[in-house]
């Protein structure tokens, strides 16, 4: 028996997607964009609210395929960067009075210097240590908003209840429709950033690491940097996230981020498909709609139900939304050329 | 000095109960190189039938018995219908399975037996330990069975055809077709067995934290915890690292101030982590070596 | 010559009709505001049907069961009950989620017993902002008895705080030497617990030798219980749920350290936390109730408890009868029954604040005998009457006087 296993390397745990396949080609953009822009003047306001919520979670998941379909550093602990977004907007808002815009950048730098160097220990780690080591910080991060040395800040157990702002110059549409645009505007930047960046130099070094690391290495790829650059992107974006969360629910409290949300935000980024960024959006809402389906299914088994629906989704579509996109893709460009001959 | 040695023997009693968690932990990882986040939950339910019997009768030992029975197949039925067809698939759509296996069983057992916590008994009595009032007799005998499966499992992978077969299995998959293992069944028997071990540490659990459908949840972290911390390839590591997690999580609560009764498991956690940057395989894993 | 008597006519018929619809207004003019019509009323509700504290998912069930009754025997008034509950997995951001759908997509006249601090204080300031009624909300923290800041959120049960001051009070003049250690959830439950001991005892808060904090993360909390032994402590507080208050009963008899022994109402119960736990072990142990426990055989003959125990067989045979939680839920639903009733045909939420802010003496069928409902506009605590208990043989023994917990300023 040898005293050393050997791992012979096989498909890498994070599969490869083409660059030309990350985003949504033009034509199906704007038409999604369109649908975005338009649907909250015919819905309503609690509607909005949801929807407000969709681009949030969607923001955390974007974050989550960055790191993981994009430099293959698993992550159970997003949960951990939403709250500490989430916190420093609430903080920001309640106690020092600043303008709830301002917060938001403020949470993205904060959380990309905390994921950074939570990236740090973390270069040594991979697969399913990296995976128990971001558990870890997720399951610490509620005892650490508990903590009564952070009590007078953070409320402790009670947490803070947070005013939601309202539409600027005295515009004449609600609350909900003013965070719900403003949100849009902040989340359509934040994917044009990272598209870019996937395709960048970066984002190629990404996923050179990704598909092999130690190859990437030889190549003469600064590992160490890029693994913690991305963790750190995905915190600060992922902090965003949590401050914009914090702002459209109105409350911060330990009980909202816990393991359950990092767990959720995982399954968001399967069923998008890792990786691909679009599919965020379809992961976000399958982690706000279809609970909420299972519950109006039936009350008493509804995670069951949810477990079913969700065993049902990965048997059809093991890759996510992405293969659903593929097929989609396929289909058309079938019914394209039947149609030219 | 009397306080430290009490709780190390209190750390000692509660690591028993996630070294018996890691081992299955250690298990599954041997089996299909993944942690099932699921494997808690399979144990709860099997405690939870193995009770049911008895509430209908059946004497302790023949319920253990029929559950270990009925949490073998089970494991085994579970990866041919759920995880069989997910094989191909990349490996987070698994983890994404084992999630919503979890929410299923966990579901599923609170609406057949309620939320109610239940007392569960032993088979070893709950009196103190050679007069010692720290360690009772059931969580000896805790300690004995864990010890004893520790046993069973070394011979089984060192010794046994079957138990080389599924190593070789699990870590060269392609060798081992090629020498004529049939892998695909290496893998639903290491469910199988996985699905018992956890059985039987739901069944030495229960006594100690009350039987309901919650119980597991926070023994999997700490059996994962452990597992990792003395190595996913070696279920010596994962004994020895549930009595270490038990013993440290106890000792940073009561000797670290102020925070440390508050911080218990994230301060775990963070060792562990410590642990695995100095030494990535776990304290008695063997390394990996990647070939390019 | 035809015009005058009409016009006589029409000037007599108009004024009796003025009159009689003045006189309608005057009288039983029906008034509602959204989610209540002539033959429905819409209660809104979120509970933890999934989750950490999926335990008290059958609270809801439990008032869904009763409500079916209520309509099953012609409604409030000829109204029937549309109960519509929610789950929010005991997370804050679900909850608002949750409620504004209530609100504004069910359309709900009144949210009643939403479970847990977290997601009641999430919700509170939407739900006052909105003017929706926050009725009788199923937690024991002490803020929502603040008529002036959020008029429209009421708690049901005693508050955590009164509960820990009437066994300060118990201490101080049973056992004013007495050592206390105290065990407490590491949670808004614990926490406000512990300040209503703290300041029970006031200038004697040094009687606390010992505090461990736990985690409902935990496995088990054995090794808190060895610590707080080695602390010398003759007294231990258990503040603690179900399962660990029964963990902590093992231990202790495991141990063999025999403090005095008190457990907070919440782990009270005979058939969820002592039975499991051992009865032996939990000789002499003291708590406090204010509602009947189904387990014990002295309320067989009770003529409440049998009204509870018929409608049990009858509505939701499955529910277990021993769990605190069921006689939990019919309490509360027979407190939001006896207040619509109260309304009439005034259906306006303001209305239904008004006559939830003045019930006096209302007792449920599952109340302890003596203890009663009272609230008034400057009072929104409805029930704040315990009664000390103690443990003996199978059965809680009360004693002592009916308590009010108020803390006397």
């Amino acid at each position: 028996m040898s005293a050393v296993q050997e791992a012979v390397t096989d498909a890498p745990a994070v599969e490869a997607i083409p660059k030309r396949a990350l985003t949504l080609g033009t034509g199906t953009s704007l038409v999604v964009l369109a649908l975005l822009i338009a649907a909250p003047l015919f819905v309503k306001n609690f509607i909005i609210f949801q929807m407000t919520m969709l681009l949030v979670y969607g923001l955390a998941v974007l974050a989550l395929n960055i790191l993981t379909g994009g430099s293959g550093q698993f992550s159970l602990g997003q949960s951990a960067f939403y709250a500490v977004g989430a916190y420093t907007s609430a903080i920001l808002m309640e106690h020092a009075g600043m303008n709830y815009a301002l917060t938001l950048p403020i949470a993205g730098i904060i959380c990309f210097a905390f994921g950074f160097l939570f990236g740090q220990p973390a270069l040594r780690l991979s697969g399913v240590y990296l995976a128990l080591a971001t558990f870890a910080l997720a399951t610490a991060m509620p005892q650490l908003l508990k903590l009564g040395y952070f009590e007078h800040w953070t409320g402790g157990v009670q947490g803070l209840v947070v005013t939601k702002p309202d539409a600027p110059f005295g515009l004449p549409i609600s609350q909900d429709m003013w965070l719900y645009y403003f949100t849009l505007v902040i989340t359509i930047a934040i994917y044009i950033f990272s598209v870019n960046l996937l395709k960048s130099r970066s984002g190629r070094a990404f996923m050179a690491i990704r598909d092999n690391e130690i190859a990437a290495s030889a190549m003469g790829i600064d590992v160490a940097l890029y693994k913690t650059l991305a963790f750190g992107v995905s915190a600060g974006i992922t902090g965003v996230a949590g401050g914009l969360g914090a702002i459209a629910v109105q409350f911060v409290a330990p009980d909202g981020y816990t393991i359950t949300l990092a767990i959720s935000l995982f399954l968001g980024m399967v069923v998008g498909g890792v990786g691909w960024l679009p599919g965020s959006i379809v992961g976000s809402a399958f982690i706000i709609f279809v609970p909420n389906i299972a519950e109006g299914i039936s009350k008493g088994l509804s995670g069951a139900v949810f477990g079913v629906i969700l065993f049902l989704v990965i048997f059809l579509v093991p890759h996510g939304a992405r293969q659903v996109a593929l097929v989609a893709q396929h289909l058309l460009g079938k019914l394209k050329k039947s149609q030219k001959t | 000095m009397e306080l430290f040695t009490n709780q190390i023997l209190a750390g000692i009693a509660t690591g028993a109960i996630y070294a018996c968690m890691a081992l299955a932990v250690v298990m599954i990882y041997q089996a299909i190189d993944h942690l099932n986040f699921a494997q808690g939950e399979m144990a709860m339910f099997s405690t939870f039938v193995s009770w049911q019997l008895m509430q209908w009768g059946v004497p302790y030992w023949g319920a253990f018995l029929l559950t270990l029975a009925f949490s073998f197949a089970g494991g085994i039925a579970i990866e041919r219908l759920l995880f069989k067809p997910l094989a191909k698939a990349p490996i987070l759509t698994n983890v994404a399975g084992f999630i919503a296996l979890f929410a299923i069983i966990n579901s599923v057992a609170g609406l057949i037996w309620d939320f109610t916590i239940k007392q569960y008994p032993t088979p070893f009595g709950s009196s103190p330990f050679l007069g010692s009032q720290l360690i009772s007799t059931h969580q000896a005998g805790m300690i004995g069975v864990t010890v004893l499966l520790l046993i069973a499992l070394y011979f089984f992978f060192q010794f046994t055809r079957i138990g080389l077969a599924m190593r070789a299995a699990a870590s060269v998959p392609e060798s081992a077709r090629l020498v004529g293992i049939n892998t695909s069944w290496m893998i639903a028997l290491g469910w199988g067995m996985a699905a018992a071990i956890g059985s039987i540490a739901g069944m030495l659990i229960a006594p100690v934290v009350f039987l309901e459908p919650n119980m597991m949840g926070g023994v999997l972290i700490y059996g994962f915890a452990a597992a990792v911390l003395g190595g996913l390839t070696s279920p010596f590591g994962a004994v020895i690292g549930g009595f270490l997690v038990g013993i440290f999580e106890n000792l940073a609560g009561t000797y670290i101030p102020g925070v440390g009764n508050e911080l218990k498991l994230p301060i775990a956690l963070a060792l562990i982590v410590t642990v695995l940057v100095v030494k990535p395989a776990g304290l008695f894993g063997r390394p990996i070596v990647k070939r390019v | 010559m035809h015009s005058r008597p009409n016009f006589l006519l029409a000037a007599f018929a108009t004024t009796v009709i003025a009159l009689t619809s003045t006189a309608d207004s005057a009288f039983a003019q029906k008034k509602y505001d959204t989610g209540a019509t002539d033959t429905e009323i819409k209660i809104g509700n979120i509970m933890p049907y999934s989750g950490p504290a999926s335990a008290y998912g059958v609270i809801g069930k439990t008032e869904a069961a009763y409500f079916n009754k209520i309509n099953a025997e012609g409604g409030i008034n000829g109204r029937k009950i549309n109960f519509i509950t929610y789950d929010d997995g005991y997370s804050p951001p679900k909850a608002v989620e949750q409620a504004r759908k209530l609100v504004e997509s069910d359309e709900v006249l009144l949210v009643f017993n939403p479970l847990g601090t977290p997601s009641n204080s999430a919700i509170q300031k939407y739900l006052n902002g909105k003017k929706v009624p926050q009725l009788f909300v199923a937690t024991g923290a002490t803020k929502w008895n603040d008529p002036k800041d959020f008029p429209w959120t009421m708690g049901w049960q005693p508050s955590y705080q009164s509960e820990a001051r009437i066994y300060a009070k118990y201490l101080m003049k049973e056992k004013p030497g007495a050592k206390i250690a105290v065990l407490f959830q590491n949670d808004d439950f614990g926490k406000d617990y512990l300040k209503g001991l703290k300041d029970g005892l006031g200038t004697k808060a040094s009687m606390i030798v010992a505090e461990e904090s736990y985690e409902t993360s935990e496995p088990t909390i054995d090794n808190h219980i060895v610590k707080l032994k080695a602390s010398g402590a003759d007294v231990f507080l258990s503040i603690t749920t179900p399962k660990f208050a029964a963990q902590a009963i093992k231990k202790l008899a495991e141990i063999e350290w025999k403090p005095l022994h008190i457990v907070s109402n919440v782990s009270a119960s005979v058939g969820g936390v002592i039975k499991p736990a051992g009865f032996e072990n939990a000789q002499g142990i003291l708590s406090a109730a204010y509602a009947k426990d189904g387990a014990d055989p002295q309320w067989d003959n009770d003529p409440g408890m049998k009204k509870f125990l018929a409608f049990l067989e009858k509505y939701d045979p499955d529910a277990n009868k021993l769990d605190g939680s069921v006689v939990y839920g019919y309490g509360a639903a027979q407190t939001m029954v006896k207040v619509l009733q109260m309304c009439g045909d005034n259906l306006t939420r303001e209305n239904v604040m008004k006559q939830a802010a003045s019930l006096k003496g209302f007792a449920p069928d599952t109340l302890l005998p003596g203890v009663t409902i009272n609230t008034s506009p400057t009072d929104f605590a409805p029930i704040d009457q315990l009664q000390m208990m103690r443990f003996k043989g199978e059965k809680w023994e009360l004693f002592g006087d009916i308590i009010s917990g108020e803390l006397s300023n």
